[in-house]
């Protein structure tokens, strides 16, 4: 052959214990051009990624470069062919500059001490030519999730990798991060890098990638030799598997009496006084640029972070102030927006983690642990929200997101009384078909008459399942939408803060 | 290349064979504990004279009888990614403590129940300054370790403190059906915590705060009160232990238990219990703590010096921890 790909994966197969991560996988990457990989949590994305850095090492086939075939034994053997793979968890040392990330291990010296001027003009000097916009001073802990990840992408620049693979880069950014990124990976095709780019949102697929895969179950199912002309049902049939239609699949509801009513309630990040009702049966949307306090202000109402001012009742009843287990004994809970830190229990089972709040309702004799009850509710629920796992003593933490994002979901669903339901960010990262599945568990609790609070960054989606949405900017709430009214105009205008960009670009 | 590729792929999948030895692997990871203290006493018991013998047994017990008990309490503040050593110094103030008061009341009922209160409020102060005010736990209980330690040389003027009661004795010394009582009292720990652990929301919630501390706050968890509880039952089981001691030794002694804790937390790490929290079992810690008993009992049996044994049981952890380490490596690759 005369076209010999810059990378070829050739009959990948990588099984653990119990599961079949990937079996005879293979594709092609040319060098100039960005390769999406697409597929649900679970499909095997990461685990390919990880073998391509080296940090898997694949039980079949193997990886090639420029046709030769590599035998990556460890990272490092990866680093050394040229390889950079930029995870969802980044790596970095918090306590350390940019500069000193940027540099770690070959910082320039004089007279056997880093020589920091030296370093500083050179790192400045680097940024501006990529058009990065940081700091070289600041502190990676001081920096938004976005700029760590800028960080991250510079320093696989800088070790002149020519292969990049960027796993869901753009997830925590923000729309101004995201187009900084978007110009970098066009800067670097233009360059003849070839790159791998993993992403849920079909849109920056559409935008950036010139060829696609489609991943399922640890198999290929399509290859896109180029995205002309495919359209987006087509990528997400063949994702899924299945046509799931509509995917927001919206129906209207009957709303009932007012559940959760927010009466001047602050807290020491949202500092004035906010106040909103939601009904019976209502799923309300709150949407805001990052920063705008959505999360913030449902921490207080739930209890997690202090309330200093303002009441908060269910069904008219007071929920005490900055006490999470009254707010539960309400029925009133909240599924938060970082799952890995603030939802999940690692290294416990996915059994453990849907069970560890309801579990005081059904104790023997009022103080031993029901196992047998325990173990038919995540049964149950491990069936109704399809979550991927083995079996239900899996530590939650080797799950994918999605699947994750179930378990906790199922963790409130297991409350007997479950009035009002807050969920944060509640299909970040998570793929076509979870996603959907996720809608369909609100309105259905939504149909039971829960009260549901829906925070998104992604304003299709707000609009899509939302039967109302609220728009905050700046710790307060600046208008409210029925649905009908509402579009991504006049929400978006909404949210941005006076004086800002006239026109950012929309989400869609 | 492509077919024996795929004759590979189709050799590696699932097979009945390869599904055995998976299983196989798995019994052995979650058994491997147990199955080397079964060798180790085998071994033991062929080779070393007397080892295996009722009275050997009984003493052995006996004198695991101590790190026993706190073990099973230690577990728990491991397991809730937490950290105890004041331990040693409790069991010490607590001999001393209680001798005092017995001696003074002339009742050994209110000697016992005030050290034991004693011990609990140790405990609460550890878990109260942990929990509320945000202090790292090794600190916290370095220092009382150092001021636990101090009130026992100072109460008892740096001398052992002798008990008149004669009554008190029977309760280190004391058989039930064949057993000394503290042999029963560890026993009783080791089900009494063995169910805290595994069959209760106390033992539930301990371990998912050593997981994730934050998401078990959210998921409704009294992450304070679990863990001030944890600290004030070890109070109460470390004076407990000293308690004992005492009275094995007829008397309460200020330098009691002097490197008690590292024992205690090298027998609940020998036992697989992490150090990064969240996993924790009774039956590990028991095995862990008869390992250390058997090591020590057989090297006594066979004439080492016991400077030797310091470094046996140094290596002994160590191993265990690379063990442990690798079988860790080898699930997440």
């Amino acid at each position: 052959m005369i076209d010999v790909p810059r990378l070829e994966f050739r009959h990948i197969g990588k099984t653990f214990p119990g599961v079949r991560a990937l079996a005879d996988v293979g594709f092609q990457v040319r060098a100039g051009s960005v390769h999406g990989l697409l597929g649900e949590n679970g499909a095997g994305k990461s685990t390919m990624m990880k073998i391509l850095g080296g940090e898997y090492i694949p039980d079949e086939g193997e990886v090639a470069i420029d046709g030769q075939p590599m035998n990556f034994r460890k990272a490092a053997d990866a680093i050394d062919a040229g390889v950079a793979v930029i995870h969802q968890e980044l790596q970095y040392v918090p306590e350390l500059s940019v500069m000193e990330n940027l540099l770690l291990g070959r910082l320039p010296t004089r007279f056997g001490l880093v020589d920091r001027r030296k370093a500083l003009a050179w790192t400045r000097q680097r940024l501006d030519a990529l058009g990065v916009d940081l700091d070289p001073r600041a502190k990676l802990k001081q920096l938004s999730i976005g700029q760590r990840q800028m960080v991250e992408i510079v320093k696989a620049i800088l070790r002149d990798a020519t292969i990049l693979a960027l796993d869901e880069p753009t997830s925590s950014l923000s729309h101004r991060e995201t187009d900084v990124l978007f110009r970098l990976v066009r800067d670097l095709r233009a360059q003849g890098k070839a790159m791998i780019y993993i992403s849920h949102r079909l849109d920056e697929i559409f935008e950036l990638c010139d060829a696609a895969t489609i991943f399922r179950d640890g198999r290929k199912v399509a290859d896109f030799e180029t995205l002309e002309g495919v359209t987006r049902d087509t990528l997400v049939e063949r994702m899924v598997g299945r046509d799931i239609g509509d995917i927001w699949g919206y129906k209207p509801r009957e709303h009932g009496d007012i559940r959760l009513s927010v009466k001047g309630v602050s807290g020491r990040a949202v500092p004035q006084p906010v106040s909103f009702d939601v009904k019976a049966g209502e799923i309300v949307g709150f949407f805001g640029l990052v920063g705008a306090g959505r999360s913030e202000i449902m921490r207080v109402i739930y209890g997690a972070d202090r309330r200093l001012t303002g009441d908060v009742a269910v069904d008219g009843k007071p929920v005490k102030a900055s006490h999470i287990r009254d707010a539960i004994r309400h029925g009133l809970v909240l599924c938060p927006e970082d799952r890995k830190e603030d939802g999940i229990i690692g290294v416990r089972s996915v059994a453990e983690n849907i069970n560890i709040s309801a579990r005081r309702n059904h104790l023997t004799a009022g103080l031993f642990v029901n196992d047998a009850v325990e173990a038919k509710t995540a049964d149950g629920f491990i069936e109704r929200l399809r979550i991927r796992t083995p079996h239900r003593r899996q530590e939650i933490r080797l799950l994918s997101g999605g699947n994750q994002q179930k378990a906790v979901l199922s963790r409130w669903l297991a409350e007997k009384d479950l009035r009002v339901l807050i969920v944060d960010e509640p299909t970040r990262g998570i793929d076509v078909g979870a996603k959907n599945e996720i809608y369909n568990v609100l309105y259905e609790l939504a149909g039971r008459g829960v009260a549901v609070v829906m925070i998104s960054s992604e304003l299709p989606e707000v609009l899509g399942v939302s039967d109302r949405v609220i728009a905050m900017c700046r710790g307060r709430i600046v208008a409210q939408f029925a649905r009908g009214e509402a579009n991504e105009t006049n929400v978006l205008a909404a949210a941005l803060p006076e004086g800002a960009s006239a026109t950012p670009t929309p989400a869609e | 290349m492509t077919e024996s590729n795929a004759a590979a792929i189709g050799a590696t999948r699932d097979t009945p064979a390869t599904r055995r030895r998976a299983l196989l692997w798995h019994v052995v990871d979650d058994y491997s504990l147990i199955l080397i203290f079964v060798a180790l006493f085998a071994v033991l018991s062929a080779s070393v004279q007397y080892f295996f013998s009722w009275d050997n047994m009984v003493g052995l017990l006996l004198s695991v009888s101590q790190i026993g008990m706190v073990s099973c309490t230690m577990m728990f503040c491991l397991a809730s990614r937490d950290f105890d050593l004041s331990v040693g110094s409790i069991v010490a103030f607590a001999g001393v403590f209680c001798a005092i008061v017995a001696n003074a009341t002339g009742s050994v009922t209110i000697g016992i129940a005030a050290s034991l209160a004693a011990g609990a409020f140790v405990g609460f102060v550890n878990g109260a300054v942990i929990a509320k005010l945000k202090i790292n736990a090794l600190i916290t209980t370095l220092a009382t370790m150092e001021i636990v330690r101090g009130l026992a040389f100072i109460s008892s003027h740096g001398q052992a403190v002798g008990v008149t009661n004669e009554a008190f004795f029977a309760l280190g010394s004391a058989s039930v059906l064949g057993l000394p009582v503290p042999v029963w009292v560890t026993l009783a720990c080791f089900a009494v915590f063995g169910v805290l652990l595994n069959k209760t929301i106390y033992g539930r919630n301990t371990l998912a705060i050593g997981g994730n501390p934050d998401a078990s706050r959210l998921a409704g968890v009294a992450v304070d009160r679990v863990r001030i509880a944890i600290f004030l039952i070890q109070g109460v089981v470390a004076a407990l232990a000293g308690i004992i001691l005492a009275s094995r030794m007829t008397s309460g002694q200020p330098n009691a238990g002097e490197g008690f804790e590292l024992n205690v937390i090298s027998a609940c790490v020998l036992g697989g219990v992490s150090l990064m929290g969240g996993r924790a079992s009774i039956s590990g810690v028991i095995v862990g703590v008869l390992i250390m008993g058997t090591v020590q009992n057989a090297m006594s049996l066979m004439n080492i010096d016991a400077f030797y044994q310091y470094l046996v049981r140094g290596t002994i952890l160590l191993i265990a921890v690379l063990v442990d380490q690798l079988k860790n490596r080898r699930q997440a690759r």
